[in-house]
């Protein structure tokens, strides 16, 4: 079958299980199967969490950990220097990077593209809260095209309303205007 | 409806379908976010009962015994060292044929502490008089919680259903969550023959002399075996009206050809199903999907292992200084057959350490040995070891 895997590296606090979560959602929103799971050391804020993402047209029955992926998010750039971040990331594959500098001070070691944001920084101006991981998601679905950007604000419509989804699709839109629209677009792996 | 739901968000509204009258739980990983979101459908009113939060596990448990024996439905959570605390409560409540629904977000045993994922904890409780049901997934962890209430009310045994902690409690998946009618048609309310009445006062949980006592741990027994039949029926009669099935108390699939068996219990099936796939050139295997570990279904296992030579009994926890616990059962159950297959057991994914997809075909590999492994855990790496520890 065909099915995109992702993997995502955040601390405990930068709700890195929620955009987990929400890719999946959005994922299912579009009538496709979404899988996501996390895996973390303490259970407590600052610590490095993991957390995968699988989404596929057929039901998704394996539950290993992502050792593969097609993409990488990486919500915090000081996990960059964590053993064991940017392994196993498919050639030709994509990796997110929550940072204000620009992607060519950073080195993938692979044949890999890589994309920074200041996701942080638009959390900050749009929410208020240094959260960086709406905005990453809707970077992430801009340059894969994967899914469609109002999946994300659909998902989050059930998670939130009034102005703290205002502000949420304001966030979106800002996030969107910063990176190439299906820069990473390609074909998903195929599984037999 | 289908929805996309982390397993224990499913759980917790699944409870909710089952009307429950009193919940009573202590928090523990990975459990916490089942009576979590319970707590939150009881503060928001959509679920009426009396939810107990109690000290401890051991409360939590007698809380339940309790309420079950004065005749409400009930329910409660735990896994690992919640698990352990209850135990003495466990055996009373079973002992005592008091019919108590308990989800086990089945976690590894400290020492070393872990919160990830392994049986020990429901395997060191297997002999508390217990119904015990593994589930593959999310979707079996909801349709057997509401199957085990209509087992355990019909049997008066407890049923704890065990599912994966993280691995399913904390996976987001699409999930049918089934409509209110379809589980009140199912599922009719609770009513004890022997409840606590004030007006018809009994005593449960007495002392029974050495001239009864045999008689009772027979009867636990037998009623246990006989609880096989209605835990088929449950599943049939769900499938009828749900049109799922979580496969009875075992189920195989696989090529008749195939002479070897893979046999586990919960979630890891998945893995191995997509492991078929993606591995063509291994051997062909039969996957034997083990629900029922109490009762234990020795004559549809004696079936199910027509053909096989080889057996591999994949389990998630170990007896130190004996070897697996379902893999002797299942020996021991297979020696009664004329030629049974060689069996091999392993223990795999101890303490959430990773089964990826290509330990599948290396455990295939087993069968080519002419020994076949008494047990062994499978996926240690004794480099990391000192060698007298090897």
């Amino acid at each position: 079958m065909s099915m995109i895997e992702i993997r995502i590296h955040g601390r405990g606090g930068q709700g890195n299980v929620v955009a987990a979560n929400l890719l999946a959602m959005a994922a299912f929103a579009e009538g496709r199967y979404g899988q996501a799971f996390p895996n973390f050391g303490a259970e407590r804020r600052g610590a490095p969490v993991v957390a995968f993402v699988r989404i596929a047209d057929q039901p998704i029955l394996r539950r290993c950990q992502v050792q593969h992926p097609t993409y990488v998010i990486i919500q915090d750039e000081a996990l960059l220097h964590v053993p064991g971040v940017l392994d196993g990331v498919l050639p030709g594959g994509g990796i997110l990077i929550n940072s204000s500098r620009p992607a060519d001070q950073f080195d993938a070691a692979a044949p890999v593209s890589l994309v920074t944001l200041p996701a942080t920084a638009l959390a900050r101006e749009h929410l208020g809260r240094p959260v960086p991981n709406t905005a990453l998601l809707a970077a992430f679905l801009t340059l894969t095209g994967l899914l469609p950007g109002q999946a994300l604000i659909k998902v989050l419509g059930q998670k939130f309303r009034g102005e703290v989804l205002a502000r949420n699709e304001a966030l979106i839109a800002a996030a969107i205007q910063q990176v190439s629209a299906n820069q990473w677009q390609q074909p998903e792996v195929n599984h037999a | 409806m289908l929805k996309a739901l982390e397993g224990s968000q499913a759980i917790a509204e699944t409870v909710a379908l089952c009307r429950p009258q009193v919940v009573a739980a202590y928090p523990i990983t990975p459990q916490t976010h089942i009576v979590e979101n319970i707590s939150k459908l009881v503060a928001n009113g959509q679920l009426h009962c009396e939810f107990v939060s109690v000290e401890s596990e051991f409360s939590a448990a007698s809380v339940v015994l309790g309420a079950a024996a004065a005749g409400s439905r009930t329910y409660t959570a735990t896994a690992s060292q919640g698990l352990l605390l209850m135990t003495e409560v466990l055996y009373n409540i079973a002992g005592s044929r008091i019919p108590v629904v308990m989800t086990c977000a089945n976690r590894a045993i400290s020492a070393p502490l872990s919160i990830w994922n392994d049986q020990q904890d429901s395997m060191a409780v297997r002999d508390a008089g217990w119904i015990q049901l593994y589930c593959a997934d999310n979707q079996e962890a909801v349709d057997t919680t509401i199957q085990a209430y209509r087992i355990a009310e019909q049997t008066e045994l407890p049923v704890m259903v065990c599912m994966d902690g993280f691995t399913l409690t904390h996976t987001l998946e699409p999930i049918d969550i089934p409509d209110q009618a379809l589980v009140d048609n199912y599922l009719p309310p609770y009513q004890f023959a022997r409840r606590l009445d004030a007006r018809q006062p009994i005593s449960i949980g007495t002392l029974l002399s050495p001239d009864f006592y045999p008689e009772a741990r027979h009867s636990h027994h037998q009623a246990l075996l006989n609880a096989a039949e209605r835990i088929i029926e449950a599943d049939q009669e769900w499938q009828a009206l749900s049109g799922r099935s979580c496969g009875g108390l075992l189920t195989v699939e696989g090529p008749d050809s195939a002479t070897i068996g893979v046999l586990t219990l919960g979630s890891v099936i998945g893995t191995f199903r997509e492991a078929v796939l993606e591995y063509p050139q291994a051997a062909a295997a039969k996957l034997l999907k083990l629900r029922s570990l109490r009762p234990f279904p020795i004559e549809a296992l004696q079936q199910a292992v027509a053909g096989l030579q080889d057996l591999i009994v994949v389990e998630r926890a170990l007896s130190p200084g004996g070897g697996g616990i379902v893999g002797p059962e299942v020996r021991a159950a297979l020696s009664e057959l004329p030629n049974p297959p060689r069996v091999h057991n392993i223990a795999v994914g101890l303490g959430g350490r990773d089964i990826p997809l290509d330990l599948y075909p290396r455990l295939l590999r087993l069968a080519e040995a002419p020994q076949p492994l008494r047990f062994a855990v499978f996926d240690a790496d004794c480099n990391k070891l000192a060698p007298e520890d090897r």
